[in-house]
Order: structure tokens, then C-alpha cells, then sequence
């Protein structure tokens, strides 16, 4: 059989990026963005205010910043909220958000879906049932279509 | 409403001529068929075949009698009625993607075909040569152009692309008319001009649509939003989120009311609020039969708790009257400030006439303002 050599790096190349057409977001201002304020989100889990948690942690979400490591912190914030609600309380809680409220919610359940941990499937499926019924498929094409997500 | 099935496979596009006793559609191939309503038949009377490629806009002009399609293989041709047959002239459109949807101008002077080229194509008459020129409306456009719609002055257009913005642009063409007089949004408007675009819209907009007066515009797209913007100094926009399925098609039936259709096999009644610059939901327009509820045997209840993890007994049976996505809504009678009658044609070949006065009166809290 014959063998190849010439160089196949060719193969690598990313040739996406050398297209002079390629759509490109608009930049827009996210360097302030934090996220939800840990402090404040802690000391109401604490305190055993769950829904004023739910609130607290949905704030300021970190939609437009490009730092991975404020996104995984607010995730992570928002999976200890929402892990913390007894399975009863749930729809409550959903009920307690508004339509924004409850499209946000949905975009960090999909990101919690992303990387599992021990138990945290299952506590997104519960939540995931019930925000399904209050923001309907329209809510999940809204997650699927966002550029800009958590 | 009456629902009659041309086909089996999807109807990619249709067009009705002036007294509504003919339409056009393409069955998703490189035809176009046109039907004759005789009683209540339809008879297929001509097939245009010119296409190479699949014919994915189709518009009627009512007053020149003209058709124009566009399709794939990146032409669109203008057929005239030349005794009993549809004679085509090829239009250049000097574009590399394929060509996506057409619409003529209120005038019939001019059309508009929009393409995957990321450009307009505005096309006009050239008496001199007896040949349609084009030109073409590429800035700010970054993606392809799913849907046109024309104001009525017969110069501002309303496109819908997949970079995720409505905008209107001026297609202002100075050899086929003269300068137009101020809107209301914006007075000069120069060939290729943006007099608007749309911001905050995350899907790609599938519909657009022109009030009857045009001074208000009303988009689809595909994060399950619609949205209204009417014109002013500065733009007011409403838009209103979904619980269902993207919509793919949009229409005005009265200045306030819009109806449009999509992805959930029925159409929906939004109504605008100027006022409060608001947009809400008016109703679900279809009326599904009443299919009889069978009581479920205890047997059947334990196998759907086993199979499905609950005990509803719901089957994945759709009620509505058109069996797949809805794809183009069009206005039948009344125009766009009294619509009385009109029409939806999609995927599942099927094309169903919706009668404006039967369904308020048949659906209790439905008011179209």
C-alpha cells in the first residue's frame, strides 16, 4: 500500500474562523456582570426563606460575560437553591417567578443538565416539570434559541 | 372553516389570484400547480415548470394578473397568461444562494425577492431594454432573508433575516416612481436606507407583515416571541413571548389584530394595545372536534401508569385541523384592516379557509378589536 507523505495538518485547520462572511455576535457590555450575590442567597437558604433564596439567586443573571468562572459559580448557587426546596414546595416556587423569571429558570435547569452530579438530576427534573407547566415549549425554544445564555 | 387536502407531501408555497377562484402552489417540487375552484372542487387547470429547483415563493398580482415565483436554483420568473397558457420571462437576480421568498409591490411595478445570499433583490421593468433589472439591498444584512412584506406606499420594505432582526429598508427605485412623502418612519428615504431595525429578538424571524396603514409592523421568530413596532420618532416596540411553538407566519386582520400560525398546527389570535404599547395573547383560532371521551378501563390506567409514569389519558392524536406545521397564512377577503376570510397552507398539503365571523362567534371570549 502506498503510504502518505505529505503533511496532513491541513486537516486541523479551522476554517470558520478565516471566513470573511462568519456571523459574529454583537458585543455586548458584560464585565460587570457577577451574578447572584453568594452572601445574600447563603444567608437566606439559612434562614430557611426559600422563596426569597429563589429570587436572590435568579438576580443578575451572567448572561452577557464571557468568564466561565462567574457562570459556573452562579450555576452552582443555583443548584444549591434549588436542591435545598422540599419536593412539595416546588410549584410553589415556580408560581412565585415571573415569565422572565421562569425562562431564566429554565436556562440554568438545562445547564444543570449538562454536567450531573450525585443527586442533581433528579432534583432538576422536578423543577423541570413544573416550570414546563408554567412556561410551556415556548420556554424551552427560548432556552434552545438564546445566543446568550448562562 | 372548510380544510380541503391537495397532497400528501408539505405545500411549500401558494398565491391566490384576484377573485380568488385560483391558486398557485408549489407540492414541494420544482412545479408550480395552479387549481380551479369548480364547486366545491378544486381542478388543476395548469402546471408551470421552468424551476430547476424547488419553488420557494409564489405571488400573484391581482390587478396585472402576473405571477412571479422564485426558488433554489437561485431565478425567479414572471409569467404572463398568453391566451390559456402562462408564458415565463427570466429574471436575473444576480445572487449565489438560493432565492427564499418574493412579493410584489402594492403598485405591481416592482418585486422583491429575498435570498440566501444575504441580500435583497429589488426588481423593476426596464422599458428600454424589455428586460427586468435588479438591484440589490445588502447593507446591514448578515444572513439569509426568510420573509418580505411591502408598506403600502409602494417603497419601504419589511424583511425578516436569520442574523435575528426585522428591519425595514427603503427600495426606493427613481426610475419607476417618483420621491415618496415622509412616513412615519422617516421622511428621506434613499435607495437601500434601514429606516428600522429590530433589537432584542434572539430567533430567527420566520414572518413579517405591514398594518393596512403601515405604520406598525409585526414579526415572528423563532424563540416563540412576536413582536409589534410602530413607527414614530422614535420606534415603540411590544413583544410578547410564547408558550408555544415557534410561529412561522404573520398577519394584520384588522389595525389591532394579528393572526398567525406555525409550528402548533393552529392559528392565534394576538391583539396590540397601543396605548399601553402592549401585545396579548387573543385565542387558540381553531375548533378541534369533540372526540368522544372513552372511559379508561382500570386495566388500561395501570398499563399507561407502567408505559408513561402517569395516568392521563391523553393520546398523541392531534385535534387541529392541519395535521403539521403551518407555513403561509394569507388574506383572503377584507384586506388587512377587515379581514373576513383567510387562508393557511402547510406541511401536511392540506390548505384550510378560515371564515373571520364564524370563529368570534364561535369562540366566546375571542374579540378582534
Amino acid at each position: 500500500m502506498s503510504k502518505n507523505t505529505v503533511s496532513d495538518r491541513f486537516r486541523k485547520v479551522d476554517v470558520d474562523e478565516y471566513d470573511e462572511n462568519k456571523f459574529v455576535d454583537e458585543e455586548e457590555g458584560g464585565e460587570n456582570q457577577q451574578g447572584p450575590d453568594e452572601a445574600e442567597v447563603d444567608s437566606l437558604i439559612r434562614q430557611g426563606n426559600l422563596m426569597g433564596a429563589l429570587q436572590a439567586v435568579l438576580k443578575n443573571p451572567p448572561i452577557n460575560t464571557k468568564n466561565q468562572n462567574v457562570k459556573d459559580r452562579a450555576e452552582g448557587l443555583v443548584l444549591k437553591v434549588l436542591s435545598s426546596f422540599k419536593s412539595t414546595d416546588i410549584e410553589k416556587g415556580v408560581q412565585s417567578l415571573d415569565k422572565n423569571g421562569v425562562d431564566l429558570l429554565m436556562k440554568y435547569i438545562y445547564k444543570g443538565f449538562e454536567r450531573p452530579s450525585e443527586n442533581s438530576s433528579a432534583v432538576l427534573l422536578q423543577w423541570h416539570e413544573k416550570a414546563l407547566s408554567a412556561g410551556g415549549v415556548g420556554c424551552i425554544v427560548r432556552v434552545l434559541t438564546a445566543r446568550k445564555t448562562v | 372553516m372548510s380544510y380541503h387536502s391537495f397532497l400528501l407531501e408539505p405545500i411549500s408555497c401558494h398565491a391566490w389570484n384576484k377573485d380568488r377562484t385560483q391558486i398557485a402552489l408549489c407540492p414541494n417540487n420544482h412545479e408550480v400547480h395552479i387549481y380551479k375552484k369548480d364547486g366545491s372542487n378544486w381542478n388543476k387547470i395548469h402546471v408551470l415548470k421552468e424551476h430547476n429547483g424547488q419553488v420557494t415563493g409564489i405571488d400573484w398580482a391581482p390587478e396585472s394578473n402576473r405571477i412571479v415565483t422564485c426558488g433554489t436554483d437561485r431565478n425567479a420568473y414572471v409569467w404572463t397568461l398568453k391566451g390559456d397558457a402562462w408564458k415565463p420571462t427570466l429574471v436575473i437576480l444576480r445572487i449565489n444562494r438560493a432565492a427564499r421568498c418574493v412579493k410584489w409591490s402594492p403598485k405591481e411595478n416592482k418585486f422583491a425577492v429575498g435570498s440566501g445570499s444575504r441580500l435583497i433583490s429589488v426588481c423593476y421593468f426596464e422599458q428600454d431594454n424589455d428586460w427586468w433589472v435588479c438591484k440589490h439591498i445588502k447593507k446591514p444584512i448578515r444572513s439569509t432573508i426568510l420573509c418580505l412584506d411591502w408598506h403600502p406606499n409602494n417603497v419601504l420594505l419589511a424583511a425578516g433575516s436569520c442574523d435575528f432582526k426585522c428591519r425595514i429598508f427603503s427600495a426606493y427605485i427613481k426610475e419607476v416612481e417618483e420621491k415618496p412623502a415622509p412616513t412615519a418612519w422617516g421622511s428621506k428615504m434613499p435607495f437601500g436606507e434601514v429606516m428600522f431595525e429590530s433589537t432584542g429578538t434572539a430567533g430567527w424571524v420566520h414572518g413579517v407583515c405591514f398594518s393596512d396603514s403601515g405604520n406598525r409592523v409585526a414579526w415572528a421568530s423563532h424563540d416563540s416571541t412576536v413582536a409589534v413596532a410602530e413607527g414614530g420618532k422614535t420606534a415603540v416596540c411590544a413583544s410578547l413571548t410564547s408558550e408555544t411553538l415557534p410561529l412561522l407566519c404573520v398577519t394584520f386582520i384588522t389595525e389591532n389584530s394579528l393572526v398567525a400560525a406555525g409550528h402548533d398546527c393552529y392559528p392565534v389570535l394576538f391583539v396590540y394595545d397601543s396605548n399601553k404599547a402592549a401585545l396579548s395573547f387573543g385565542g387558540k383560532l381553531d375548533i378541534p372536534k369533540q372526540s368522544a371521551q372513552k372511559g379508561m378501563s382500570a386495566r388500561e390506567r395501570f398499563q399507561n401508569l407502567d408505559k408513561k409514569a402517569t395516568t392521563d389519558s391523553k393520546e398523541a392524536v392531534l385535534e387541529s385541523v392541519h395535521k403539521n406545521s403551518i407555513s403561509q397564512i394569507s388574506i383572503l377577503n377584507g384586506g388587512k384592516a377587515q379581514c373576513a376570510k383567510f387562508c393557511t397552507t402547510g406541511m401536511d398539503g392540506g390548505m384550510t379557509i378560515w371564515d373571520v365571523k364564524t370563529l368570534e362567534s364561535a369562540m366566546k371570549d375571542l374579540k378582534i378589536v
